[in-house]
């Protein structure tokens, strides 16, 4: 991105929420950031390193059930909450990452599946937590940032989000320009040849997918935080892991502002079939998600992002890359 | 005299019903060039994965600089100071020839700078100099394995295993490959190199080793290696009597 | 019951063993099955048992279709785009069967095989039993073509190997569409026994698809006679998980068993992988 239009882009990013203040077309732009950064952290584990975990879903809870617990429970700030979230998910995933990094291709995938079924099924059956009823975030008012509540204003979580999205992007630009960076690449295309060039690939994998378990939990926080109620059903199903894939997939996995790119495609979409068909958009809408799915896997599995690659044409052979002064031949 | 680099004894590996090698005992020193011939099906390229960790031997030992090193993991067994190349050649195909090199040369630094230095004088020291932008998967079978040298390279191995230099490549690249492999013998480095291309290993090999179904029938000098009636029958043929 | 996995399973073996692909729309093609032998008898009169080869013929169809319009694109494409497009399929029939037909339970009235049956103390229900004998007899004639049968024989060939098979002269392309119209037709005859004594809805395929991996995983990707074995194994499982922990948790009990036996032995008990 050229500089110019990228300082103005981030200007009317920044302004958006003085400009428009309906709302609707606030949560819409949160709902972009969120899905962003949630597809950003997806994007470490899957796009870099090449694991494909269809299971993500799972982080979101425990990020969202764990600071809703503290806050009920032990009147603990959500910002804290969010910390302690964060790292439950990192420990998760590397008991998850264990057995199932053991795993190639398909069968990873399904591992991943099966794991994020367990946990909804054990939350689900989890008294403690609320079982099936879910659990409501305690009013508090007036509004506060220390308890990340606002009921009259959207304003806040907006910047909230954006501030997530940013992390998100930030830790994966990070990643991408470091050692862990390439080495994930190089697991992704053939995790062996890297061993033999002294690649410790377990304790990769486990890296990437603590960054983002932990990523990914914030992101529940911040749910929790936002619609102030969480049950199994809407933070731990499937359709959200699926949902995060095809986010980052749409825009590009493997890219850094892929993810964001499918977001901004996707979400409003979303939106709006859900605004225009009302109660049976609920089937529809993922029924398209399913087409778009397809249509991606085999015609450009390299995302929107492979296709502005191709539109552009002959660019550098191997694309995005700013820190190579020596690609410029 | 100093334990070698390299000691493997009695690696025994069965594939179901198949032994790929059977009892196989010999020492590498440290700067020596040893040769591996054999028929196809020999077993060399298991003994290789054997030494290098990607399979575990049912029995049998490898130990490097006379420690144990049976049944380490392959990027154990490459921060021993072994790197290896592979007969169906493996480059990371999206990456470029440089990022590809990088992979190796990280195992010396964090820095990526300093990575990308040590990898863009491998690649020149194998003569992909000015080809180091390029996409893996644009390069040819000859550049492709000159490509996976320098990675290995990059590690800065004191045993680099070779499997099949020369194959797939034609006949006017072969001299470049082997001056390659020479130079690489002066720095100091030992090497163990699986070549089919008799030629080639006569001409460069101080020992050469040779498998047949899976066991050691020779090990010692070229001169005789060819006089050594087992191997003829196996593998030479008559016309390298010499 | 076990047989009726293993039925579901050796479509999903076979696919995998010949193109090294899991088709995670398994379960829906299942789903699919059911609804097909639901509308034989509700628009027909078609009892399911009847019903079978019908089932069968269409889902071999969609098999077939699958094959040509989607799979076929993504053989050479990158694992991921491999695992999108079936997962892909999956999402698009699941929800298009909520859109079509609502998410509202069905079921076969009256079917002909009902009751129950006695053995010596314990009550097996009909239903069952009669799947369960189908369902053997399609894995016996499975078993038959594939070992005696020429085109059976050429797609054992082209599983064990792509390259080698070819060079003998047998047509992969056409090979591998065969496999994909067998394994719909398997898990159409499945999903029309079922009928008789489940559920039918949208969503009925999942927990289905699983036990297929696992009954797939066990038995050894790739071979059709240990998936047999490994069916009845992982009903078995199933049952005593049913009986031994409360319900919501049999499913996690048969996911470890995947689990361990994709790390312990990824061959499988019988798998030549």
């Amino acid at each position: 991105m050229r500089r110019a239009p990228a300082a103005l882009l981030l200007l009317a990013v920044l302004a958006f929420p003085l400009v428009f203040d309906r709302p609707f077309p606030r949560h819409v732009m949160i709902m972009i950031f969120l899905y962003g950064a949630l597809a950003t952290a997806w994007n470490i584990l899957a796009g870099y390193c090449g694991q494909i975990s269809l299971g993500h879903a799972v982080y979101f809870g425990i990020g969202a059930y764990t600071s809703t617990f503290l806050v009920r429970e032990a009147a603990l700030t959500p910002w804290l909450g969010m910390l302690v979230g964060a790292a439950l998910a990192v420990v998760v995933s590397q008991a998850i990452g264990y057995p199932v990094f053991r795993l190639r291709g398909h069968y990873f995938a399904i591992a991943t599946i099966g794991f994020g079924e367990i946990v909804q099924t054990a939350v689900l059956n989890w008294d403690l937590v609320g079982g099936a009823r879910g659990l409501f975030v305690p009013i508090k008012r007036p509004d506060s940032l220390l308890n990340l509540q606002f009921h009259d204003s959207k304003a806040v979580y907006y910047y909230l989000a954006l501030g997530l999205l940013a992390l998100a992007l930030g830790a994966t630009r990070w990643i991408e320009r470091s050692r862990r960076g390439y080495y994930f690449r190089a697991i992704k295309e053939d995790q062996d040849a890297a061993a033999s060039l002294g690649v410790r690939v377990a304790r990769e994998k486990h890296a990437a997918m603590a960054a983002s378990a932990a990523l990914t939990a914030l992101g529940g926080t911040f749910w929790a935080q936002y619609v102030l109620f969480i049950d199994p059903e809407s933070v731990f199903p499937l359709s959200l892991s699926i949902l995060i894939c095809l986010v980052a997939v749409m825009g590009g996995v493997g890219s850094l502002w892929g993810p964001l790119l499918g977001a901004v495609v996707l979400v409003p979409l979303s939106e709006g079939t859900r605004v225009l068909l009302g109660g049976t958009g609920k089937a529809l809408d993922l029924l398209i998600y399913g087409a778009l799915i397809m249509a991606i896997a085999v015609f450009q599995p390299a995302g929107l992002m492979g296709l502005m690659r191709q539109l552009r044409g002959r660019r550098a052979v191997a694309p995005r890359r700013q820190a190579r002064p020596e690609s410029a031949a | 005299m100093s334990a070698p680099l390299l000691e493997v004894r009695g690696l025994t590996k069965r594939f179901g019903g198949v032994v790929a090698n059977r009892d196989v005992s010999f020492s590498v020193g440290p700067g020596e060039l040893v040769g591996v011939i054999g028929p196809n099906g020999a077993g060399k390229s298991t003994l290789f994965d054997l030494i290098t960790g990607f399979t575990r031997p049912d029995a049998g030992t490898v130990r490097i600089d006379g420690r144990d090193a049976t049944g380490l993991r392959p990027d154990q067994i490459c921060r021993l100071g072994l790197g290896r190349t592979f007969q169906k050649l493996r480059p990371f195909h999206e990456m470029t020839a440089l990022e590809n090199v990088m992979i190796g040369a990280f195992l010396n630094t964090a820095d990526v700078a300093e990575a990308r230095a040590a990898a863009s004088a491998a690649l020149a020291s194998v003569g992909l100099g000015d080809r180091i932008a390029v996409q893996a998967r644009g390069l040819s079978t000859g550049q492709r394995k000159r490509l996976e040298l320098a990675r290995a390279l990059a590690t800065r191995p004191r045993l680099l295993l070779l499997d099949e230099v020369t194959g797939g490549v034609d006949a006017g690249a072969i001299p470049g490959l082997v001056a390659l492999v020479r130079d690489l013998h002066a720095r100091g480095i030992g090497l163990i190199v699986i070549e089919h291309n008799m030629r080639v290993i006569m001409d460069i090999a101080q020992r050469i080793v040779a498998l047949q179904l899976g066991e050691i029938i020779a090990d010692g000098p070229p001169t005789e290696i060819t006089q050594d009636r087992r191997v003829i029958d196996a593998y030479l043929g008559e016309a390298w009597r010499a | 019951m076990g047989c009726v996995y293993a039925l579901v399973a050796a479509g999903l073996s076979l696919i995998f063993g010949l193109m090294e692909l899991v088709n995670f729309a398994h379960g829906e093609f299942l789903m699919l099955a059911m609804y097909v032998a639901f509308f034989a008898w509700s628009l027909a009169g078609l009892d399911p048992v009847v019903g079978a080869p019908v089932a069968a013929a269409v889902l071999g169809a969609v098999g077939w279709l699958t094959y040509h319009g989607l799979i076929r694109r993504v053989l050479a494409a990158p694992m991921l785009a491999q695992i999108f497009a079936t997962f892909g399929l999956a999402v698009f029939l699941r929800n298009g069967a909520q859109f079509a037909f609502g998410v509202d339970f069905l079921t076969v009235q009256d079917p002909w095989l009902a009751g129950r049956l006695s053995l010596g103390g314990l009550f097996l229900g009909l239903p069952q039993v009669g799947a369960s004998v189908v369902a053997l007899g399609a894995f016996l004639a499975l078993y038959l073509f594939l070992s005696r049968s020429e085109t059976g024989l050429a797609l054992t060939a082209t599983a064990q190997d792509r390259q080698a098979a070819s060079l003998m002269g047998i047509d992969t392309q056409r090979m591998f569409a065969l496999g994909w119209v067998i394994g719909g037709a398997c898990v159409g005859v499945a999903g029309a026994l079922l009928a008789t004594f489940f559920y039918i809805y949208p969503d009925v395929g999942g927990p289905f698809a699983l036990l297929a991996y696992v009954t797939v995983a066990l038995g050894g990707f790739g071979n059709v006679p240990g998936t047999l074995a490994a069916g009845i194994v992982v009903g078995l499982v199933e049952a005593l998980a049913g009986l031994l922990i409360p319900p919501a948790f049999k499913y996690s009990v048969v996911f470890a068993l995947y689990l361990a036996v994709v790390l312990w032995r990824p061959q499988g008990l019988f798998g030549r992988f």
